[in-house]
């Protein structure tokens, strides 16, 4: 399963998302949906949270998983999907940039489907 | 079963499966899949479910995942709806000829990257489990028959090992009817203007010629079999991207390949 760009999506996360829905775990799901100039991971990267607060998989080179971590726990709360953009031209830059100096586009939303 | 079963279990069998997700609008989230037995999901519209399905069928022909925006009831004209959409195209082929001491190794290399990998050679005592331990597939076959039977796309790796003239121009030629990606081989470069002479001899146009990577390799000075394999792996990450080779340090591109750069690209 390789995408055009080398990106193999959720199948990397497969194994542990299967995993932990058998737990009952409640997982949120966050991938990269769209990149600009350079970034380490390509569209369909994705990272995975449970509600217990394991990691699998990530979106970028280790930049904003962190940020992405506490969206997802969000999104596990809430239920609501959200579309959010890193990078280096945007304010939150300061805090959250990609080394790379590019920006990319994450859709975090709870795996419920 | 959910979506996501439905996902997993095409994943799990190597099936062409695409995932559709809305990314704006009060349905942002919402999912279409796509597999070989039709869709599932809503996005918002019948009109915008059918319209994805379709584009999501054909970004999976070429294995691409990409964001497209489309009218509320799917209209190709429009920007009320922006779709992310995510192919998982069965793994490419890497088919390797010759089981040699470099076939174990790119075999491995070829499965790390994501390759479903077949070695093929006409000597049974060679073509065996035990020499090529990563590879999913060998074949006891003359090259050339088999390849002329193997499934073979833009995204597919033909990598000439057997570097012996009897094997390697039936081989070629086979290989250079077929539109795979990267066609590679090994051996020296005189060996290779052997095997240009002769291809000439039987046809080969120049164009077609142009399309074989060899001697195979990037210029890494790779020795052992597993250096020749990175070797090998990077020039056909290259190939692929249409990226030259050389250190980033020399170059002024940016590191990854920009989202438009490799849209001219073959795959």
């Amino acid at each position: 399963m390789l995408a055009q760009n080398g990106e193999r999506g959720i199948s990397e996360v497969l194994d542990t998302l299967e995993r932990w829905r058998g737990e009952g775990q409640r997982v949120a799901l966050a991938t990269v949906v769209g990149v600009e100039r350079s970034a380490p991971r390509g569209p369909g990267a994705v990272m995975a949270v449970n509600e217990r607060g394991d990691v699998a998989g990530s979106v970028s080179g280790g930049c904003v998983e962190s940020a992405v971590y506490i969206e997802a726990q969000d999104a596990i709360a809430s239920g609501r999907g959200r579309l959010v953009t890193y990078g280096i031209s945007e304010d939150q830059a300061l805090e959250h940039g990609l080394t790379c100096g590019g920006t990319i586009h994450v859709l975090v939303e709870r795996l419920d489907w | 079963m959910t979506l996501f079963e439905r996902l997993a279990v095409a994943l799990r069998a190597d099936e062409p499966v695409a995932l559709a997700s809305r990314l704006d609008g009060p349905n942002a989230g919402a999912k279409l899949l796509v597999d070989r037995h039709g869709s599932a999901g809503d996005l918002g519209s019948p009109g915008l479910n059918y319209a994805v399905a379709a584009e999501a069928r054909a970004l999976l022909e070429v294995g691409r995942t990409e964001t497209r925006t489309f009218g509320t009831d799917g209209q190709p004209i429009g920007d009320d709806a922006r779709i992310f959409i995510q192919s998982f195209a069965p793994q490419p082929d890497m088919y390797i000829f010759g089981a040699i001491d470099f076939s174990r190794a790119m075999a491995r290399m070829g499965k790390y990257l994501g390759y479903r990998v077949t070695v093929a050679d006409a000597r049974p005592i060679f073509a065996t489990k035990a020499r090529v331990p990563d590879a999913d597939q060998i074949v006891v076959a003359w090259p050339d028959e088999f390849l002329q039977s193997a499934r073979v796309d833009a995204r597919t790796v033909v990598i000439v090992l057997t570097h012996d003239v009897k094997f390697d121009i039936p081989l070629l030629q086979v290989a250079l009817r077929t539109d795979a990606g990267f066609i590679g081989a090994m051996g020296s470069r005189g060996t290779h203007a052997n095997r240009i002479r002769a291809l000439r001899e039987a046809g080969i146009t120049e164009a077609q010629l142009g399309r074989i990577s060899a001697p195979i390799g990037l210029d890494i000075g790779a020795q052992t079999p597993e250096e020749t394999a990175v070797s090998i792996a990077a020039e056909i990450i290259a190939v692929r991207t249409g990226r030259k080779g050389g250190r980033l340090r020399d170059g002024s591109l940016p590191v990854h390949p920009q989202p438009d750069e490799a849209a001219g690209a073959v795959r």
